[in-house]
C-alpha cells in the first residue's frame, strides 16, 4: 500500500531527540549538568542551556516543524524538554495579524502584530510555564512556586493544574482584580504579600531557599526563559520563514526580549532562515524604566529603580537580564524607548479601536512606543515590522474603566432615539 | 552557619567608600566578593556572605541603610 501523509507525518516526527549539552554561565562559560540551577557557583553569573546545534542542524527542518502540532511544541527539537512529557494547555502558535489600520493611524504599510495575549491563561507566560513546569516534573519537583505581579502566576496556576502538582504563588497584595481571580479559580495557594516592592523580592528569595519547590522564576529559570524562543521562531515561520526588519517588544526583566532575538539566530544558524536583519527595539514604561535609562546614559550598568507604573506587568525595577537586554540592542542597531504613563492607556485604546484587539497595559506601551519610533523617524514606512502583544486586557479593567459611557435610554423606541439624538448632540 | 548571596548596588557619593570593610569590622560576617564593576558614576559588587542567619540579615540592614540598594544576585525573583 502506498504511505498516507500520516505516515509521512510519523517519519516526520520521528522519536523526541534531547539535543541539551549542559547548562553554561552567560558570564564566565563555565558549564553545569543539567539540573535545577540557576546562578553560576563561581561568578553567581545566571546559566543558560547549551544545545549541541551540529546535531540539532542534522534533523531539524521546515518539513518536521510543518508536521508539529498546532502550538508551540512544535519547535520542541529546538527546547529543553521532550513534548512526550509536556504539560500542556497549548500554548502558542497564536495570530500574527496584518494590521492595516493601525499602520494607517501610524504611517506605516507593513504592520504586523504578534497577539500572545490569546493563550490559554491569556498571556506569553503560557509558553515558559510550559518548559519549566514539564521540566520540573521531569526533577522529580510535586510543587510549582512563583513571585508574581499577576500573569505568572496565572500561568503556574494552571499548569500546576494541568499537571496535577501543587502551586503556591506569591502576589503583592495591591495586585488588579482581574489577575488575583484569574490565579485563584485554578486553586493555587494564593501568599498576598503586604510589604513594598522590595520586601516581597526578598520574602521570595528567602523562601526559594528553604523549601523544595520549583520556583519558576528561580532555580528552573534556565529551562523557563528558552520557551520565549518560540515567539521569536513562531513570527520567523508565520512570516514566510523570514524575520521582520523591526520588533517591538515590552521589557520587563529583559528576557523575553534577548530570547526573540536567540529565536531568530538559532532559526538562522540552522539553516531554516537567511541571515537576521531585524533591528530589536524594547520598551518600557517611564515608571519603571531600568534598562531604557542605562540605553540613554550609553552605559551597561542597568541601575535599579523603585517601580510606580500602571504597567504592573512590567514593574520590574531590577532587571536580571537587563544588561544582555542592552547586548541585544546594541547586536541589532536596535533602540529602547520609555514610554510616558499617561501615553499606556492610549495606546491600548488605539490598539483596540484599530484592529479589535484588547490588550493590558504592557501592550498599551509596545503602541505608543511603536508611535514613538515611528515620529522619530527610527521606523520607515515600508519597513515590515511586527509589534509583540503579551497580555490580554481583560486583566487590567482598571486601567480602561472610563471607556464605559453606555447611551441610557428606556425600552422604548422613542426614548432610544431620543438618547441617540442627545449623545450625537454632546 | 548561613550562606546568603547578594549584590550591592553603590550609589556615586558611596563609590569611594570602605562600605564592605566596615560591614565586616562591625559584624560577624564573612564577605567574599565574586564579581564587581565600579566606575565613576555607578558602582556594583555580587558576593557571598557566610555567618550566622540573625547576623546576616543585621549586617544587610546597615549596608541599606548606608544607602546601598541589596537585592538577591539574580535580580528581581518577580515577574509580570
Amino acid at each position: 500500500m502506498a504511505p498516507t501523509k500520516f505516515d509521512r507525518l510519523e517519519t516526520l516526527r520521528i522519536r523526541p531527540v534531547s539535543f541539551v549539552l549542559a547548562l553554561k554561565c552567560k558570564s564566565c562559560g563555565r558549564e553545569y549538568a543539567v539540573e535545577p540551577l540557576n546562578v553560576c557557583d563561581f561568578c553567581f553569573g545566571p546559566l543558560e542551556v547549551a544545545y549541541d546545534y551540529d546535531a540539532m542542524a542534522r534533523v531539524v527542518s521546515k518539513e518536521r516543524i510543518a508536521a508539529g502540532p498546532l502550538s508551540m511544541w512544535r519547535y520542541e527539537d529546538l527546547l529543553p524538554v521532550d513534548y512526550a512529557d509536556a504539560v500542556d494547555i497549548n500554548a502558542g502558535f497564536t495570530p500574527l495579524l496584518r494590521c492595516k489600520n493601525l499602520g494607517r493611524k501610524l504611517g506605516l504599510d507593513n504592520l504586523y502584530i504578534k497577539n500572545d495575549s490569546v493563550n490559554p491563561s491569556f498571556s506569553f507566560k503560557d509558553r515558559v510555564v510550559t518548559v519549566a513546569a514539564t521540566k520540573a516534573r521531569e526533577f522529580g519537583f510535586d510543587t510549582l512556586a512563583c513571585a508574581s505581579t499577576g500573569n505568572l502566576a496565572c500561568s503556574v496556576a494552571a499548569h500546576a493544574a494541568r499537571a496535577g502538582m501543587k502551586a503556591v504563588v506569591f502576589i503583592p497584595a495591591d495586585l488588579e482584580q482581574g489577575k488575583v481571580v484569574g490565579a485563584a479559580i485554578y486553586n493555587p495557594t494564593l501568599v498576598a504579600v503586604d510589604g513594598s516592592y522590595d520586601e516581597v523580592n526578598r520574602l521570595c528569595s528567602e523562601v526559594a531557599d528553604n523549601y523544595p519547590w520549583a520556583f519558576l522564576n528561580i532555580n528552573v529559570r534556565p529551562y523557563y526563559a528558552e520557551g520565549s524562543k518560540t515567539l521569536g521562531y513562531e513570527v520567523a515561520e508565520q512570516l514566510g520563514w523570514q524575520t521582520p526588519a523591526h520588533a517591538v517588544v515590552p521589557g520587563a526583566s529583559g528576557s523575553m526580549f534577548t530570547k526573540i532575538w536567540k529565536g531568530f539566530h538559532e532559526f538562522s544558524s540552522l539553516g531554516l532562515i537567511g541571515n537576521v536583519k531585524t533591528q530589536m527595539h524594547l520598551t518600557q514604561p517611564e515608571g519603571c524604566s531600568p534598562i531604557v535609562e542605562a540605553y540613554n546614559s550609553n552605559t551597561m550598568h542597568v541601575r535599579p529603580v523603585r517601580p510606580d507604573t500602571v504597567a504592573k506587568s512590567l514593574a520590574i525595577g531590577n532587571p536580571a537580564d537587563g544588561i544582555f537586554a542592552l547586548k541585544t540592542i546594541q547586536e541589532s542597531g536596535g533602540t529602547a524607548t520609555a514610554v510616558p504613563e499617561e501615553e499606556i492607556v492610549a495606546g491600548m485604546q488605539l490598539l483596540a479601536e484599530t484592529e479589535g484587539i484588547f490588550t493590558e497595559t504592557a501592550g498599551g506601551v509596545v503602541i505608543s512606543g511603536l508611535k514613538h519610533l515611528v515620529e522619530q523617524g527610527r521606523i520607515k514606512s515600508d519597513e515590515l515590522t511586527v509589534a509583540y502583544i503579551t497580555g490580554n486586557g481583560l486583566k487590567t479593567l482598571e486601567a480602561v474603566d472610563h471607556v464605559v459611557r453606555p447611551v441610557h435610554t428606556l425600552p422604548n423606541l422613542e426614548a432610544f432615539e431620543e438618547a441617540m439624538a442627545a449623545t450625537a448632540r454632546s | 552557619m548561613a550562606t546568603r548571596r547578594v549584590r550591592f548596588t553603590f550609589p556615586p557619593q558611596l563609590i569611594t567608600e570602605p562600605i564592605i570593610y566596615q560591614m565586616g569590622m562591625g559584624f560577624q560576617v564573612v564577605t567574599n566578593i565574586r564579581r564587581a564593576d565600579v566606575r565613576e558614576e555607578m558602582g556594583w559588587v555580587v558576593l557571598e556572605l557566610v555567618g550566622d542567619d540573625i547576623e546576616i540579615d543585621r549586617s544587610l540592614e546597615w549596608v541599606a541603610q548606608s544607602g546601598v540598594r541589596v537585592d538577591p544576585v539574580s535580580g528581581d525573583v518577580i515577574e509580570g
